[in-house]
């Protein structure tokens, strides 16, 4: 009778790791390949291997030193930077108000941001061009850090609302009965709490505007002022059918790493700052 | 020194009112106390006189001034809360100087200086430097004091300040507020607990409230000597009033009769009452025995001396006549 | 005690006292939502008028400013012929469109559904305790955290016809006997994309669904385990009841993802009818076919399509969203 539990067990135990083997290695592989790929040239590309077996820093090369990668890199830094930087600026005051004070039509307001953060960008394109053209900032950066608000500041002012609703009441009577002002409150008392959750939704907005690609393909027509994600789709060879996957696997492995990286110390902020934007209770 | 008068005053959460009309004046320097079961509106009443909670209707005077829509800020208030409610970020020293950095004419030497004179008040200098969560939860509650104090407030307000404590702390801590209340002398306090014991070892007056109206209001001895209504005579003295009604009150002329544990002897023979004894405890100093005799709660009689009772046992106890408090059948004392 | 909020509700008997302290509260809070609600009148709200004024007029790219008011012939419009046959033309008559449309929808039930089913399993797995799950939290980020065109062109380059390493594994574990040009043949163009999609997406679903899943207490299933009940009759009765209303959420979020999706398809199957959806199909008539009113039209549909899905699943879902009053 034991022996058979035993053995039940060690079937049960091997199937539950042999899932969690399947589950790692599919999310792995994928980028693991690109890697592998970024490293090999010339005609070791188009052998086919599943365990490195040679290195060449060729394509790296390729990318950083021609063209116009590099600008594009700065580029994304700096939109996604000034983007985000924006939207906290905006949502922290903002949803101190839809957090902490009551009034006529609150819910619904909240709803409208959640609506907008979710909207199907390609409904406003057009609106959009014309207006990005009207305004000159066109085939500039500018154009993508104002288009880039329609889903950064919904979502900070939503996830930000989410974390200011969980911070004590108390704590802000105490300071109101010491004669503070909503701006002391939120500058003095609630921001250095917040500090956690403001780094964490300042990142998930910086992913996603760093992997924007719609607006950036739109509203930028030359290779200087492109974006990465960009840069990426539209490298293309000297001809038509040659296509450099030898560079656009070392651009995508430089594009990838830091997000990667930031992700993976950053996980357990993460996970709750995307539970916070997406489901409470 | 403040005096606070309450006129006619309402507060309705959307279509629930919870404080139906309060008329109360808490003197200058008093140590006022609020007290009821949970849901009565006491804490209510409390942030309506800090003006945290906006009054629906009514006025509300300090000394003698219209304050209905006055800023918390600028009514000389503090406030100490259940939760300690301290600035997280903050050293003891910032927390307690985060008020007086923020209103105008205080040079850093004058807050230094009352800051370290509060704390010194409440033996808590030596923890100036650190965070609120490198304190225990009774020195936690020191400096929301202190913090208080700081302030230099005319009015003190206290939101069940002692409910996060342990029974030890309890009993220390309400020690120190009272020691508080007599070197603050000519500082009004409000005070809003739930537990009788702390309103009858502090307050000046206690105020029982019931169901967003006052019940009573009196000092505690008053309350506790001639309660108004079954309500306050139940809530008030430990252990509880005992009640008797039926046939047996009647020949007191009274619907329910009310007489306190301690104010019933046991007589050896015969005596007004008879009962059957169901439990009894030694406490030491005195004790209780717990008499069934077919009232809704067993009839609680409290002994000097330790005794020697045991269940089953059948005893006769009689009423100190002048002991006996008799209500009619809507809870209000009989004359 | 009864309440937790600073501020009253505003239904109130007279005479109302608007407090100094209150008003100070509402003034701010005014002051604070202003600039937010300005930028996303200017960045979604004035836009999305534009947009559909311009469906209705017969702007072009080169032309935008004299654009000239023409009703509703982007959508539709009809010529008789001579012989009395009606011709109907526009948008609603296009059958291209009601291909990218269902192609959309299509896409969008499809990869939910696996994404769900599968974010559901990894959500177990991470929910079980063993040793290593810290690794595997890590490695279901990784998915997430690749930009979708990088994601595209990896897999693209996975999946090429001569050298993809995907027809090479199939090759030799024999599920495969010919290579197959996944993203180019049109029966196979879109079970590529659903493929690099769930990959994709999978992780967020999960991460949402474990959210739900942690918030269960731990006492019901060792009440449920004292009493004998099946872990798989736990799952049905417990895990599933319990986790719907974290699931039903994290599917809109997704499905609402799904139905605009454009990158990966641009980038992973371009020119290819088998896949193109409503998104890819606008933009291409505004910016690339120099039919911009026409694509307007489309982007209008879109949002419509959207909308009404959307009002459609909260209504039969009834999703409750935690937008309410605290």
């Amino acid at each position: 009778m034991g022996a058979t539990f035993d053995l039940w067990k060690l079937t049960k135990w091997t199937l539950f790791y042999l899932l969690v083997a399947v589950i790692v290695v599919v999310s792995v592989f994928p980028f693991y390949y690109a890697i592998l790929t970024s490293f090999k040239s010339g005609t070791d590309l188009f052998r086919i291997n599943y365990w490195p077996d040679s290195f060449s820093l060729n394509n790296y090369y390729n990318v950083l030193n021609s063209g116009s990668f590099p600008r594009n890199l700065l580029n994304s830094v700096f939109v996604s930077a000034v983007t985000v930087l924006l939207a906290l600026f905006l949502a922290v005051t903002a949803s101190f108000a839809l957090s902490r004070v009551r009034f006529r039509g609150r819910g619904l307001l909240l709803l409208t941001i959640l609506g907008v953060s979710m909207f199907p960008q390609m409904a406003v394109l057009a609106g959009l061009f014309e207006l990005i053209r009207f305004l000159g900032i066109y085939n500039t950066p500018w154009a993508l850090i104002f288009s880039y608000t329609i889903f950064t500041l919904p979502f900070t002012v939503w996830v930000l609302t989410t974390f200011m609703r969980e911070l004590p009441v108390e704590i802000e009577e105490a300071a109101i009965v010491d004669g503070a002002t909503p701006w002391v409150i939120i500058t003095r008392v609630f921001l250095p709490l917040m500090w956690p959750a403001l780094v964490t939704t300042g990142l998930l907005a910086f992913i996603g505007a760093w992997n924007e690609f719609l607006f950036a393909l739109t509203f930028t027509s030359n290779n200087d002022t492109r974006t990465v994600p960009v840069a990426i789709a539209l490298l293309s060879g000297n001809t038509q059918y040659e296509i450099p996957w030898g560079n656009i696997m070392a651009a995508s492995v430089i594009v990838t790493v830091p997000l990667v990286v930031l992700v993976l110390i950053f996980q357990r902020k993460i996970v709750s700052g995307l539970t916070a934007g997406g489901v409470k209770g | 020194m403040a005096s606070i008068e309450l006129r006619n005053i309402r507060k309705s959460f959307g279509a629930v009112e919870v404080i139906k009309g309060v008329d109360l004046e808490v003197r200058s320097g008093e140590f006022m106390v609020f007290v009821g079961p949970s849901g009565c509106g006491k804490s209510t009443l409390l942030r309506l006189i800090s003006g945290l909670e906006d009054i629906t209707s009514g006025d509300m005077l300090f000394d003698g001034k219209v304050v209905n829509a006055l800023a918390p800020s600028k009514r000389g208030i503090a406030m100490v809360f259940q939760s300690y409610a301290l600035y997280p970020h903050m050293t003891v020293y910032d927390n307690m100087a985060f008020g007086l950095t923020l209103e105008k004419g205080h040079d850093k030497a004058e807050i230094r200086q009352r800051v370290e004179k509060a704390a010194d008040m409440l033996q808590i200098r030596q923890y100036l430097d650190r965070l609120p969560k490198q304190l225990s939860g009774g020195q936690r509650q020191r400096v929301a004091i202190g913090r208080a104090i700081t302030r230099d407030p005319k009015v003190f307000l206290f939101d069940e300040p002692l409910s996060n404590l342990d029974a030890a702390l309890r009993v220390a801590t309400r020690i120190e507020i009272a020691k508080l209340h007599e070197n603050m002398h000519n500082v009004t306090m409000i005070y809003v607990t739930h537990d009788q014991v702390e309103a009858m070892t502090l307050a000046d007056r206690i105020c029982v409230l019931r169901d967003g109206h006052i019940e009573q209001v009196g000092t505690p001895m008053e309350l506790y000597e001639k309660p108004n209504s079954t309500f306050v005579a139940g809530f008030i003295g430990s252990p509880k009033m005992n009640f008797i009604g039926g046939e047996r009150a009647e020949k007191f002329g009274a619907k329910t009769v009310g007489i306190r544990g301690e104010h019933l002897t046991i007589t050896p023979n015969e005596g007004t009452w008879s009962g059957t004894v169901i439990h009894t405890e030694n406490l030491g100093a005195d004790s209780y025995v717990y008499l069934e005799m077919g009232t809704e709660e067993p009839v609680v009689v409290r002994l000097d001396e330790a005794n020697s009772y045991k269940s089953g046992d059948t005893v006769h106890i009689s009423p100190m006549a002048d002991k006996i408090h008799r209500f009619d059948a809507a809870g209000k004392p009989v004359n | 005690m009864a309440t937790d909020t600073l501020a009253p509700s505003a239904a109130v008997t007279a005479p109302k006292i608007k407090s100094e302290l209150m008003q100070q509260r509402a003034r701010a809070a005014r002051i604070f939502l202003v600039p937010m609600l300005i930028a996303l009148a200017v960045v979604a709200g004035w836009p999305l008028i534009r947009s559909i004024y311009f469906s209705f007029t017969d702007a072009s790219l080169s032309n935008l400013d004299g654009a000239q008011w023409i009703g509703f012939g982007n959508y539709l419009r009809w010529t008789t012929l001579d012989s009395g046959a009606v011709r109907y033309r526009g948008l609603l008559a296009d059958p291209a469109w009601w291909n990218a449309v269902w192609n959309t929808v299509r896409f969008a039930f499809i990869s939910v559904s696996f994404e769900a089913v599968l974010g559901m399993i990894v959500a177990l797995v991470l929910n079980a305790e063993f040793r290593g799950r810290g690794l595997v939290r890590a490695a279901i980020l990784i998915p997430w955290a690749i930009p979708t065109i990088v994601s595209a062109r990896m897999w693209s380059w996975m999946l090429n016809d001569q050298f993809g390493i995907l027809n090479d594994l199939g090759m030799r574990l024999g599920l495969l006997s010919q290579k197959v040009a996944w993203t180019a043949t049109a029966d196979t163009a879109m079970t590529a994309v659903l493929v690099v999609d769930i990959w994709k997406t999978t992780p967020f679903m999960a991460l949402l669904i474990l959210a739900g899943l942690q918030m269960i207490p731990k006492d019901i299933y060792e009440a449920a385990e004292i009493d004998g009940v099946h872990p798989i009759k736990q799952f049905w009765k417990i895990t599933l009841p319990l986790v719907r209303p974290a699931l039903m959420v994290a599917i809109i979020f997704r499905l609402l993802d799904a139905l605009r999706i454009f990158d990966l398809i641009y980038v992973l199957t371009p020119n290819s009818s088998a896949t193109k959806t409503m998104s890819v199909m606008a933009r291409e008539n505004l910016f690339d076919f120099d039919k911009f009113s026409y694509g307007s039209a489309m982007s209008t549909m879109l949002f419509l399509i959207i909308a009404l899905l959307t009002i459609l699943y909260i209504w039969l879902g009834q999703v409750r969203f935690d937008g309410g009053d605290r």
